[in-house]
Parts: structure tokens; sequence; C-alpha cells
């Protein structure tokens, strides 16, 4: 696109430049000015009065001595038991991006290698259990979960997780497998690998680079799961967006919808931090499945 | 690759799917046409010399024998599908009756709760499709003619609103459009109305979801075009630009016959994923003017007492409407591998 022919003529780029600007404003400002908002108290934030007093925080300073206060936060992580949610869903989405990857990476390899039609079989069934969605599931669930005893766990949420999780997994893993030349493995097995070593001393190190893509996507898709975790947890062991969810519906007492502020900032902050470590990896996670179609 | 190690790698997946999807599917259609017992009744007579008193009290017993042998409940068949919660088949045709014309009968329908879900997805669905599709596509070229440092920090900011949960995008978006929020004061502001309030208009809270869609979507078109237009082949422009063709005609003819591949593929996934849409009818707490299918569900499961039996056929229906939106795809799928053999 750099060739001369092609120069975008001035008010074109004076058009494009401006949109792109809107749409900066439209995708950075809501986050920025949450996070700003969640150091004021409800009466800034949702000012009726003004709503300049956002920007200065008049009512925060009247009430703290200075127009920046962690209440909201103190409030949510202390008082409210937040903290326990963030352990949680910790303890969520690092189990279920481990069990998804083992269970992944298998069959998404044995997929990419075998041209036997059970496997188109078993692609179509992952993109069928794909299309559907995870809500509908939940109603099957709960009464053999009851039944058993299984219900509120951590472990059940895990494991259901991983398997709402493995159609979309095993879909991108064989795609990134497909690109693995087959001549690597089957030189390996030549020189006298069995296929599983084949597997896992030769294919798996040249893999990381969509080992890591996966695995990130297995952790937004259990991070921000809110069908599943709010049917199947009990209240004590909530992941965090359903906690949220549960501020919304009891709090409404002045004051306390600075808790859900302060509990999304901080549920949206390690989000932030996985778009600045691994911006190019998500990149190439979402255009993985349209390059190749 | 030999059948039995093949069996063995994918085992642990297709185990998972097979216990956790497929079963529970299965589970969810057997529950749909069976409904909890009704309580057994006992009616006794006390005579004493004032008359006769009739008294009916349940039997526990018997209840919770009954329920015990037969967990499931007793078969009712379609039933639950056709009661007024689903798909209210007599509803339906005495508005249909009744009527005086299209318009009536629609605005009939929409007080029956499947139908109104059913309204609002179908909206959310294939009104935020094409508008994130053409967001996006805009983005994507804008974003094309930037320098490198540029495009960089602005992949970086348009990956968050797609990265959030959908649950907290949808909060952040309603405290900003509270009538006492920044958005909110600023629409007041525009209309000239200090008592414009979106979440109380059954319309705005429409427009706001599919912005809100809209907005939660387009950064997803945006990374996949913009990945597309990388491999744009160079010497095709070029050439067309030799026969005279101008921009217009370049991004008609070129650009987006180019693109199309992608543009199935993000339509196939924006349709299953907008078809679901469910977190923000709770973050913004419109289930008064907008539910869609999940919700509805979701709301079945939610109370006191978990509604099982109806959460199940809205989950069938729901699936049904899947399968039916996703069928042109998945007969194209078909046909190419038919033809690959």
């Amino acid at each position: 696109m750099a060739s001369s022919a092609m120069r975008t003529p001035w008010y074109l780029q004076t058009v494009s430049i401006c949109f792109i600007a809107l749409w900066l404003v439209m995708a950075a400002f809501p986050f920025l000015w949450t996070v700003w908002g969640s150091f004021k108290v409800e009466l800034d934030f949702f000012s009726i009065a003004d709503w300049t007093n956002a920007l200065t925080g008049v009512n925060t300073a009247q009430e703290h001595g200075s127009s920046f206060t962690d209440t909201a936060y103190h409030g949510s992580w202390i008082q409210e038991g937040f903290w326990v949610a963030a352990i949680n869903t910790a303890i969520v989405c690092v189990s279920v991006v481990c069990i998804s990857l083992i269970f992944g990476t298998l069959g998404g390899y044995a997929l990419s290698r075998s041209s036997h039609r059970y496997a188109f079989w078993l692609l179509i069934a992952a993109l069928i259990f794909r299309a559907m969605p995870p809500i509908t599931l939940v109603s099957g669930y709960l009464l053999p979960f009851f039944q058993w005893n299984l219900w509120g766990h951590l472990a059940t949420t895990i494991i259901v997780l991983v398997a709402i999780n493995q159609p979309f997994t095993l879909w991108m893993l064989h795609s990134f497998f497909q690109k693995i030349p087959k001549d690597l493995d089957e030189s390996a097995k030549v020189d006298g690998c069995s296929q599983f070593q084949a597997f896992w001393h030769v294919i798996i190190p040249v893999m990381w680079p969509g080992v890591i893509t996966t695995g990130l996507f297995s952790f937004l898709l259990a991070y921000n799961d809110f069908a599943v975790t709010s049917m199947l947890l009990a209240k004590e062991n909530h992941t965090m967006v359903p906690k949220i969810a549960s501020f919304l519906g009891t709090t409404q007492t002045e004051g306390n919808v600075m808790f859900a502020v302060a509990s999304v900032v901080s549920a949206t902050a390690p989000l932030f931090l996985l778009v600045v470590f691994f911006q190019r990896h998500i990149v190439a996670g979402l255009t993985q499945g349209a390059v190749k179609g | 690759m030999k059948h039995r190690t093949f069996f063995w790698f994918t085992l642990p997946t297709a185990l998972a799917m097979l216990v956790f999807i497929a079963l529970p599917l299965a589970s969810v259609i057997i529950q749909s046409v069976f409904t909890p017992h009704e309580a057994v009744l006992v009616e006794s007579e006390n005579c004493g010399p004032f008359g006769c008193t009739k008294t009916t009290v349940i039997d526990q017993d018997v209840s919770a024998a009954l329920r015990a042998s037969e967990p499931l409940g007793r078969f009712v068949g379609l039933d639950i599908y056709l009661d007024r919660g689903h798909l209210a088949v007599n509803e339906v045709a005495a508005a249909w009756r009744s009527s005086t014309s299209v318009g009536n009968f629609f605005a009939k329908l929409n007080n029956l709760p499947l139908y109104r879900a059913m309204a609002f997805t179908l909206t959310y669905t294939f009104t935020v499709t094409p508008f994130m599709l053409v967001f996006g596509f805009i983005i994507a070229v804008s974003v094309n003619s930037l320098n490198r440092y540029l495009k960089g920090m602005v992949i970086f900011f348009s990956l968050l609103p797609m990265i959030v949960s959908p649950l907290i995008g949808s909060l952040v978006l309603f405290w900003m459009v509270d009538s006492r929020g920044i958005l909110g004061s600023f629409l007041q502001w525009i209309a000239n109305d200090p008592a414009l309030s979106v979440k109380a208009s059954t319309g705005l809270t429409w427009v706001m979801l599919i912005v809100y869609g809209v907005w939660h979507a387009a950064p997803f078109s945006f990374i996949v075009f913009y990945a597309g237009l990388q491999t744009l082949p160079g010497e095709l422009m070029e050439s067309s630009q030799v026969d005279g063709a101008n921009r217009w005609q370049q991004t008609i003819y070129i650009v987006l016959p180019h693109l199309m591949p992608l543009v199935t593929f993000v339509t196939l996934i924006q349709l299953m994923d907008n078809f679901r849409v469910f977190e923000p009818i709770v973050g913004f707490n419109s289930e008064a003017h907008a539910t869609s299918l999940s919700w509805f569900i979701f709301n079945d499961l939610s109370g006191e007492t978990r509604l099982l039996s109806s959460a199940s056929a809205s989950s069938v229906l729901t699936i049904l409407g899947v399968a039916i939106l996703l069928a042109p795809v998945l007969v194209r799928t078909w046909r190419d591998f038919k033809v690959k053999g």
C-alpha cells in the first residue's frame, strides 16, 4: 500500500483520522472515566446537581478531606469480601486454562493428523456445540448436580467450563497444528519415537505460540463467564463476575453502588495487563480461524 | 494416524464434551417433557355438632414417596412448550382471531414473555451484526492508512471493549448513560429535556443495548479485516489504477471481494454470539423493556424455586433457533466437504 499511486488525498486522510480519534474516545474513555470515578463518592460520580462534580470531587472532598478516596475499594474488597471472589477467579481460571490446554492439545493434534471421516465428524460436533449458548445447558446440569451433591463446588464449575471451552479450544489448536508440517513428526517416528513422544518432544516445542494464544482465549472465556459461574457456584464461592452482579441486586443503598464500581475497575485491571503483554497473541488468535477459511 | 492412537489422543476431550455437553443436552430435552408432581391431596370430612366441614391437606408421605420413585416428575408431552409461558398456542390463536390488523396482532404477541424475548433477540442479532461489520471495516481501512506507531496504539485501545466481560462492559456504559451520569447529562442537555432517562424508555433502551453490542463487537471485525487488508495483492491495486479505476471502484471491486471469506467468517461467529445476548440485559437492568432468550432461561433458573422444566423447554427452543439461524452455513460446510470427497 506504500506505492505513490496509492497516496491518500488529504481530505480522506483527515476524515479517517477524525474517525479514528472518535473511535479511540469511544473505546477508551468509558474505562478511564470509570477508573477516575471509582475514587469518588457516589454523590460525585452520580451527580444530580452538576456533572462536573465527578471531575472535581466536591462531595468527596467534603466527606473525606481529599478529592480522591479509596472507600469504595475498601468497602468492596474488605467489607463485602471481594478478595474471596478474586482468589476463586484465580483458582478457576488457572485450572481451566491448564486442563483445557492438556485436553485440547492432545485432541487438536490427533484431529490435525488424521484424515479419517470420524475426525471430520468430531470437528463438526464441536462446531455445533460451540454454537449452543452455554446457558441452555445449565438446566441439564442442575438436577444431577443437586442429586449427587456436586453443586456449588469450584471443582464442578472448573470441569464444566473446561468442557464448554473445549469446542473452541479444539478448533483453534487444530488450525495451529495444521500449519506445522507433517514431515516433522513423520521423521521423528522414523527415528523411533512413538506417536506420543513425537507429539511431546517434537511438535509441542514448536507449538508454543499457538498454545499461549489458545491459553489466553481459554483464560478469557473462564474469566468473563457469567451464565455458568452464577448458576453453578454457591454464594460463598462466587467468582468476580457473578459477585459484581450480586452487588447490583442487594446493595441499592446509598454509597454501595460504588462498591460495584470499584469491583468493576478491579476486575478490569488484569484484563488491561493481559492486553499490554499479549496484544500480539490476541490479534494472532482472532485472525487465526479467519485467515485459514 | 492409527485408529487406536487417535482414540487415546482424543479420549479426554471427547469424554469431556460427551459428559458435560451431549448428556446435559439430552437431559434438557427429557426434562422439558416432564413436570414436577402435583402434591397429593387428601380430603377429609370432620363432622361435629354444627355440621360437617371438609378440609384438604397435602399428604406429605405419599407426595414424597412419589417424588422419590419418579424424580423426573410426570410426563406431560409437549404441554410445557405450548403453554402460556412458552409458545402460547392458544393465546396466539386468540390474538390472531381478535386482531384487527397485523400491527395489532404483533402488539398482542408482545405481551407473551417468550415472543417478547424472541423479538428483542432477533432485532439485536440482525442489527448488531451488520453494523459491527460496517463499523469494523471503516476502522480497519482508516487504521491501515496510519503510520506504524499509531497503529499499535489504536489496536491496543480497540481491544479493550471486546476483551472485558460483557457484564463489566455493559455496566461501565450503563453508569455513564444513567440520568445522573456523564452521558445521561449530555443527552439531557442535547434534547433540552432535564427529565430524559434512557432506562425509562423502551425505545431508548433497545438503542442503548444495540449501541453496546456494536461497541463490544466492532473490534473483532476490525482486527480480522485489518489482518485481511495486509494480504491485499498490491499489483492488482496498481494495475486497476492504470486501468483508470477510482478509489471507490477499487474498494468495491478489489478490496471487498478479497475480504469476502473473512466477512462470512465474522458473520457466522457474530450470529452465534449475538443470538446468545444475555449479560447486557443484566448489566443494563433492562428486563422491564427488553429481554432475550438467554435471559429468559436464566430468569426461570435463578428464582427461589428453580423452574427446571420451563427452563429446559426454553433451552430447547433456543437451540432450535440457533440451528435455524446457522443451517445455511452448516449446509454449505457439508457441501464443501462432499466436493472435497
